[in-house]
């Protein structure tokens, strides 16, 4: 079998086995354990052949590439299969205490591998359609992950999480459509190679504003994002942290494959719009993030700010802008997940998030803290933790484009995002606790283990990423260098077909 | 007959925003369901419209002749009309949900996520 289609069954047995067992969490708790175990593992074999064997084909029933679907996975698709087997397993067993027993019994465990599948699918498939469906696998599975529990802010965010997603979706689903009737083929390869010979700009570049209005929905990009602040923080915390990690970044994925393979940005209209668009998403987000006070919403927003350096990346359009645009995308998503998980210990020990209503986190547990601290900063870009490298690599692209603007608000933001992570730090660790509110969660002593190993492990991987970072940078360049020059994408999908 | 489509796809897509940007969330629901008839009907006439030529290839031909309707994208409508089914059916019980816990439909005060209460 092929090993491209593991990461793809792994979590879709698990998801059927899950449901086959609904009456016992046990049961269900192991095969989900497993399956995230296999999935890693296999995700690690893929990107091992990819690195040995050069882009990896899959063609389903055997059918000519330009004619079936097609799974294919170069460097790219294989880094970010290895990130997400690690943050499901993390978070899988995060939230086996997180989460109450109730919870987890309502179709948790099914819901939380379908999701899985349907991001890992979006990773791997070179069929432009076969993304929308995988898409609409990982939105549903993330709609019912949302409302979960039903209560009422958490409605409130779900009904506008899903109506904006839902918009998105029909507007790829129309650019797809469009790109059919235009090109006649839904395989990104053979689509890439079509527009490359097409003279038709006006057609091509509504195509690629429908999709860039699609993924820049689902990656909460600048004016899109407001869906994101109003809904990531309702759900349990190991649910918010598994979106905050994984979600948005499946958006971004998209608009790197479809904006390098497909749309390639070297041409002037579009490429200054996404500066435009990355200025502004970095900037607006911060702001917004600077004037929250509650610490799961200043995450979320921060989110979006960190979403504008991947699009500043890729809009760059160099081989060292889109390699940090990667490296960042790692950085960020295993410091994001990290950063959700420490606010489920604040509210299981305060219960609540509200910086006004919490404070001597310090005091009571220095090692805590300083785990804490050390993510934070991580986040901000203090060297030399992982934050550091991805942002000076983004904003070395940015000098050597001699695009001084971008340059100047990426360190701008970087000033402000240290701001709002003091503010965390002085609000909840560092100030007494306030007398007016209790202050009492409903897990005040040490934590259990599920809970801190999840933590302990995210910072290491985050003190790693900073410290020996050039072994994965590395990786970066070579899936940024594939990405740059499509015609081993296009080769590779194409030649099979022959 | 592609004009008329395109029309109609045009007069879908203005009719289902309209809708979205009503108060009410029964019609939040009609609107995206009206979108999303818009987009399968695109998809459908992407695959290029003509009469009574059936994408069936003659005994004696190995391949399909000219003009006939792509049979692909009819295919991937019916998916996307799957898809949506199923999204539409969970955008109600969600609405049905809201309706119950929250005892209004007014989008005007779905604002309790966006302030710090």
């Amino acid at each position: 079998m092929s090993p491209l289609l593991l990461p793809l069954l792994v979590p879709f047995i698990a998801a059927l086995c899950c449901t086959l067992f609904s009456k016992s969490l046990k049961v269900q708790r192991s095969i989900s354990l497993i399956a995230a175990v296999f999935h890693l593992a296999a995700s690690f074999n893929l990107l091992q052949n990819v690195r040995s064997e050069g882009i990896q084909v899959y063609l389903n029933g055997g059918w000519a590439a330009n004619i079936g679907i097609a799974l294919v996975a170069d460097l790219f698709s294989s880094i970010m299969l290895v990130i997400t087997g690690l943050i499901s397993l993390v978070v899988l067993i995060y939230s086996l205490k997180e989460m109450s027993d109730k919870l987890q019994s309502r179709a948790y465990f099914p819901l939380f591998n379908f999701l899985m599948m349907g991001v890992n699918g979006s990773f791997v498939t070179g069929d432009i359609f076969n993304l929308y469906v995988w898409f609409e696998v990982m939105l549903l599975s993330s709609f019912i992950l949302l409302a979960m529990g039903k209560k009422p802010d958490q409605l409130e965010g779900a009904i506008k999480y899903v109506t904006i997603n839902l918009f998105s979706s029909i507007l790829f689903l129309s650019g797809a459509a469009i790109i059919y009737a235009k090109t006649g083929s839904l395989n990104m390869a053979d689509i890439a190679m079509r527009i490359a010979e097409s003279s038709d700009e006006k057609l091509l570049n509504s195509t690629a504003i429908l999709f860039l209005s699609s993924f820049g929905i689902k990656s909460a990009l600048f004016p899109m994002f407001l869906w994101l602040p109003a809904s990531y923080h309702t759900p349990p915390v190991s649910i918010s942290s598994l979106f905050a990690g994984l979600l948005t970044k499946v958006g971004i994925y998209a608009m790197i494959r479809t904006f390098t393979l497909i749309f390639p940005l070297n041409n002037g209209l579009l490429q200054e719009f996404f500066y435009v668009i990355a200025i502004l998403t970095m900037v607006v987000g911060v702001l917004c993030a600077a004037s929250q006070f509650e610490i799961r919403k200043i995450l979320s927003v921060h989110i979006v700010s960190q979403i504008g350096y991947m699009i500043l990346g890729l809009a760059l359009f160099t081989p060292l802008g889109i390699a940090g645009a990667i490296f960042y995308l790692l950085h960020n998503i295993i410091v994001k997940t990290n950063l959700f998980l420490f606010s489920g210990v604040i509210l299981r020990k305060k219960g609540s998030c509200d910086l006004k209503k919490i404070g001597g986190l310090y005091k009571v547990n220095p090692g805590f803290a300083t785990l804490f601290a050390l993510s934070a900063f991580a986040l901000a870009g203090v060297p030399p933790l992982s934050g550091f490298w991805a942002k000076f690599v983004v904003l070395k692209a940015a000098a050597d484009a001699h695009e001084y603007l971008l340059l100047g608000s990426g360190l701008a933001v970087g000033v402000v995002t240290l701001f709002s992570m003091t503010k965390i730090w002085a609000e909840a660790f560092w100030k007494k606790q306030p007398e007016e509110y209790p202050g009492v969660g409903e897990d005040t002593g040490n934590q259990p283990w599920q809970i801190m190993l999840p933590i302990v492990f995210l910072t290491i991987c985050t003190f790693a990423l900073g410290i020996w970072g050039e072994l994965i940078f590395n990786i970066c360049v070579e899936a940024a260098e594939q990405l740059l020059n499509p015609t081993e994408y296009i080769n590779a999908v194409m030649g099979e077909a022959k | 007959m592609e004009t008329l489509i395109a029309i109609l796809i045009g007069i879908l897509f203005a009719g289902g925003v309209y809708c979205l940007l009503q108060r009410s969330l029964v019609r939040l629901v009609i609107g995206i369901m009206l979108i999303g008839q818009g987009a399968n009907l695109l998809t459908f006439a992407a695959s290029g419209l003509t009469r009574k030529h059936t994408a069936i290839i003659k005994s004696g031909e190995t391949i399909l002749q000219a003009p006939h309707a792509d049979p692909l994208p009819q295919a991937l409508v019916l998916t996307a009309i799957v898809i949506g089914f199923g999204f539409t059916a969970f955008c109600l019980a969600l609405l049905h949900r809201t309706y119950k816990t929250l005892g209004h439909d007014d989008l005007e005060k779905f604002n309790t996520t966006d302030t710090d209460k």
